[in-house]
């Protein structure tokens, strides 16, 4: 039965030295060791808090970007919108302008063409007048002497005159 | 797991028990120079002296100081070759490994026997392994664990989550570095003793008796109210019966001790024991042929005996969690069922 019996050396020397490295292990090892694991622990989970959090904010960020793009995108759409009014209306309007504008030169040019016509018109009424008086003169002169030689001056007088 | 755990334990209990036979039948079948009975209690004992193997004649020995208290002579320290085969040195002489005094006075025997001489060796080996993780961490800081520190981590934070704060609950901490302590010096010292040529440290009686007597003061030194309420007025139970509860509760807090000191004792005793039978059935059969199968069994129970190694470890320390934490667990922590990922299971020694 000498296994069973426990030796009184042993025993003391098993306190002393478990003590000693429980004492020394506590100091030296299990205090490090458990103070760093909860250590990286705490940041661990700060460190996913974070990336949570970094993520609700992107989410966010991601929602404020669209709002703006769709909000840019009315602005633009409203921008162009006005811009087709508004050439449309230039167009219309420069059209209307050439319009009028056209139908008054045609008038003004219309109103010289009557003017020249009319002043044309008068001064070929004018030429003929002077024109027939001064045949009618020369007529009148060479009727006084000879008859055939009139009628042949007429002729040639007549033949001279150019109708322009 | 826990069950499968306990389940386990009791299968190598078994064990244990199947391995006495053996012993004895080798005893009566006894050769003429070769009785592996003593053989092997030789083995799994403590020595004076470090034997390592013997060829023929020649034995290679490493001699361990004897130190020895007498209440005539004082103290005596020399080397234990002085007392090798039989030798009388100073009035002191080795008789089956027992240390007497040739004039019958009482020895005290403080002597660095094999177990002491293995005892420092796991000690130092402890130092010297934690004290390198410890550096790690200082100098990583909260950077991922390498080498070794990341092979030990772990089981740190097994011990720390799975043991201490299951068991003990919101005052763990204080226990940690006891819990821990105890769980790698049983482990290492296990593993040591499966060495060639390793001293049984584990396996020896005053080895799990100072741990169980630890743990026993650790118990007592933390109890609290509730603990002694519950042994001297147990909760339920009806006044008249008291007088019986007392002496049961009373008897439990030394044999809650008393089975952590014999189970660590029995299952590394017994590995020891059944290894060597196996061996020892070769030189029994005086026959080359029985050596194939000595080895297989022999190399099963080793692998066996790798995996009692962490298991007795592990079951040590988790009793040992669940007593403290029966003694400084207050009333209401049932309530909160604390520490409990499941709280369905309770993690509770009673």
């Amino acid at each position: 039965m000498n296994i069973v019996t426990p030796d009184l050396g042993l025993i003391f020397w098993q306190v002393v030295i478990f003590l000693i490295v429980v004492l020394l292990l506590r100091a030296y090892a299990w205090k490090p060791i458990l103070s760093s694991l909860k250590e990286r622990e705490s940041s661990i989970e700060g460190a996913l808090r974070m990336a949570d959090q970094a993520k609700l904010e992107m989410q966010q960020l991601q929602a404020g970007n669209e709002k703006l793009l769709a909000e840019a995108r009315m602005e633009r759409d409203r921008i162009l919108k006005e811009a087709t009014t508004m050439s449309n209306q230039f167009i219309e309007q420069a059209k209307t302008k050439a319009t009028e504008e056209g139908a008054r030169m045609i008038e003004q040019a219309r109103e010289a063409i009557r003017n020249e016509k009319n002043a044309a018109l008068a001064e070929v009424k004018n030429t003929a007048a002077q024109l027939s008086i001064d045949i009618a003169e020369r007529i009148l002169r060479r009727e006084l002497t000879d008859q055939p030689a009139q009628q042949q001056l007429v002729d040639s007088y007549l033949k001279e005159v150019k109708l322009n | 797991m826990k069950r499968l755990l306990f389940a386990l334990l009791c299968l190598l209990s078994l064990t244990a028990r199947a391995s006495e036979p053996i012993a004895t039948t080798a005893d009566a079948t006894e050769s003429e120079n070769f009785n592996p009975g003593e053989m092997i209690l030789h083995h799994i004992g403590d020595s004076h002296e470090w034997h390592w193997f013997s060829m023929g004649e020649t034995h290679v020995t490493t001699y361990l100081p004897v130190i020895a208290y007498r209440a005539g002579s004082g103290l005596s320290v020399f080397s234990s070759h002085e007392l090798a085969e039989g030798k009388v040195h100073e009035g002191l002489k080795l008789e089956h490994e027992h240390l007497i005094s040739t004039d019958g006075a009482k020895v005290y025997d403080f002597s660095i026997t094999k177990n002491v001489a293995t005892l420092m060796i796991a000690s130092v080996l402890m130092l010297i392994v934690f004290i390198t993780v410890a550096r790690g961490y200082a100098k990583r800081g909260t950077a991922a664990p390498r080498g070794m520190q990341s092979f030990f981590e772990p089981l740190i934070i097994f011990i720390r989550d799975e043991v201490a704060k299951k068991s003990i609950g919101p005052k763990y901490e204080r226990y940690m570095p006891y819990l821990l302590t105890v769980f790698f010096f049983i482990w290492f010292s296990n593993l040591l003793g499966l060495l060639p040529g390793g001293a049984n440290l584990t396996g020896n009686i005053a080895v799990t008796l100072t741990l169980a007597v630890i743990t026993l003061l650790i118990t007592l030194f933390s109890s609290n109210k509730n603990y002694w309420a519950h042994i001297f007025a147990t909760p339920g139970v009806p006044k008249a019966l008291l007088p019986i509860m007392i002496p049961v509760e009373l008897i439990g807090i030394v044999v809650k001790p008393f089975s952590l000191m014999v189970r660590l004792f029995a299952n590394i005793t017994a590995g020891h024991i059944v290894t060597l039978s196996f061996i020892s059935l070769i030189f029994i059969f005086r026959n080359i042929g029985i050596a194939p199968v000595s080895l297989a069994f022999g190399l099963f129970i080793f692998f066996l005996e790798l995996l009692v190694a962490i298991l007795q470890a592990y079951i040590f320390t988790l009793l040992t969690a669940m007593y403290i934490g029966g003694a400084v667990e207050d009333h209401h922590d049932a309530d909160y069922q604390m520490g409990g990922g499941d709280g369905a299971a309770p993690a509770k020694a009673h």
